[in-house]
């Protein structure tokens, strides 16, 4: 396999972006990537969508996002794997340019969120509609079953779940481009609305409008390109049963554990050479259970990670200093893209007031359903 | 809406009925083609007890469109004598003393009706053990 290099990145704010479509969203992102590379033509296009079939009723989304690029012609698919969507579209543009097929690839995600659709029953055909759904269930209710779970087993309280919303937002507030661009204090997070016991409405990530998109090539043509390239050490996805039901702990999120493993196998490293860290934070409980699988953590003890600031700027391991889901928003098709671009920007120096000092090595994870795939990207700057 | 869906699920639905493999004497439900504990196909039927005890659980607040009416609802994970787990809802009691390690008796009850069309859903709720 060849080595492979992000060599330009592009995204719009996240939001509820109402002047925006789906395809206005994604060109707006795909188009700065390409620009930015002074690229004047891609070999494909990965598009990583959830369901603009159910947000706006728009699938087919390859051809359709080529064509607005002004790139009819080039072969163009669309990723999914629910809110792993986007990391797997990275993972399938890796491979294109690893495997020798293409040169430049753009990989980009997107997700329409805020145009009417009924949001929570969209979110929920990536739980089993069969055995889950049909019993009432919603995503902060699977989700807030983990975070019982987790309480149940390690202790772990109502406000160790709040202390990661508190980080992220402080974190998010120095992002231009999130969703939430303010900071919030421990007790309004704890008296905020109830959505599914114990998870409140300030430890759920929000609904958002979005794309990120960035540019592959071969490591050894990235010169062409920028004087900065970053490097794809390594590319891994994993599953898990689907259902919560039939996983053996549901406090543990085996599929983020096994791509993490592959991960960093494959880039030969290990946790403690991470520097910097997204990790999938659609509900604050999520944070902490991904801490442990990525071994940042043991397991049981990611509870204490953002109250002791072990995972804030200035911490140990700096986790979702974008904001993260949480902050930064969550347009779910769009979110692994842009966790891949601020671990870019984190190895380039171009973080501004979030830069993690002297970070080299990077972290990328992006998960799907209640954790049914997980997608990790390891990244390394010059 | 025409629902092949809902009566080719009554086995399961109505009935809890399962599959116990015959390799590995894993208890799977609903029922698959492939067991997913040792990837064998050679099964016996089998119906769950009525029985379990909750494994974890919530208390939805903000429901799906057809459960509005019955928040805030509590949700489990229960788990069987035969170590079968189902996610359902659990009634009868208040939901707040829904907790991981309470015995519970599943029950036919109607879970929904669904959508314009009204279609009576129907399956498995848990109680409080007697």
């Amino acid at each position: 396999m060849r080595e492979v290099a992000i060599v330009a990145a592009g995204m719009t704010r996240f939001g509820e972006l109402w002047r925006s479509s789906l395809r206005d969203l994604f060109v707006e992102a795909a188009a700065e990537a390409i620009t930015g590379a002074h690229a004047d033509r891609v070999d494909a296009i990965v598009v990583g969508n959830m369901s603009g079939g159910q947000f706006v009723g728009q699938e087919h989304l390859g051809p359709l996002m080529a064509d607005h690029l002004g790139m009819a012609g080039t072969p163009a698919i669309r990723v999914e794997s629910a809110c792993a969507s986007g990391g797997a579209a990275l993972h399938v543009a890796f491979l294109e340019v690893a495997s020798g097929a293409c040169d430049l690839v753009l990989a980009a995600g997107v997700e329409k969120m805020s145009d009417g659709a009924d949001v929570t029953a969209v979110l929920a055909s990536a739980a089993d509609q069969e055995t889950e759904v049909y019993h009432g269930i919603t995503f902060p209710g699977l989700y807030a079953m983990i975070a019982r779970a987790h309480m149940a087993a390690y202790g772990t309280t109502e406000e160790d779940l709040s202390w990661v919303a508190v980080k992220n937002h402080r974190h998010g507030a120095l992002n231009p481009k999130a969703q939430f661009r303010r900071e919030v204090k421990l007790e309004e997070v704890m008296a905020s609305t109830m959505v599914a016991e114990p998870l409140r409405l300030l430890h759920c990530s929000p609904v958002s409008d979005g794309a990120a998109a960035v540019l592959l090539c071969p490591l050894d043509q990235a010169n062409r390109y920028t004087d900065r390239p970053v490097r794809i050490r390594a590319s891994a996805l994993a599953t898990a049963p689907m259902a919560l039901a039939e996983r053996k702990n549901p406090a543990v999120l085996d599929a983020v554990a096994l791509s993490a493993e592959r991960a960093y196998r494959m880039a030969g490293l290990g946790p403690d050479d991470i520097h910097v860290a997204e990790v999938h934070d659609c509900f604050t409980i999520a944070e902490i259970c991904c801490i442990e699988a990525l071994g940042f953590a043991e397991r049981g003890c990611g509870k204490v990670a953002a109250r002791e600031g072990l995972t804030a700027l200035g911490g140990r391991i700096p986790v979702n200093t974008s904001g993260g889901l949480k902050a930064k928003g969550h347009p779910v098709g769009a979110t692994g893209i842009a966790q891949a671009i601020e671990i870019f920007e984190q190895l380039r120096g171009e973080a501004g007031e979030r830069q993690v000092a002297d970070a080299r090595i990077g972290l990328a994870q992006n998960m799907g359903g209640s954790g049914a795939s997980s997608v990790v990207h390891i990244l390394e700057g010059e | 809406m025409p629902s092949p869906r809902y009566w080719r699920e009554i086995p399961s639905r109505y009935r809890l009925e399962a599959l116990r493999c015959r390799g590995c004497g894993t208890h799977i439900f609903p029922a698959r083609r492939i067991c997913p504990g040792c990837r064998g196909t050679d099964f016996e039927r089998s119906a769950l007890s009525l029985h379990g005890t909750v494994v974890t659980s919530t208390v939805v607040h903000v429901a799906p469109e057809d459960f509005t009416m019955q928040a805030p609802y509590a949700v489990a994970i229960v788990e069987t004598p035969e170590k079968a787990r189902l996610m359902v809802q659990v009634v009868d009691c208040d939901p707040a003393t829904v907790k991981p390690g309470m015995a519970v008796a599943l029950e036919f009850r109607r879970i929904r009706m669904e959508g314009r069309g009204g279609i009576l859903c129907y399956g498995h709720k848990a109680v409080p053990a007697a």
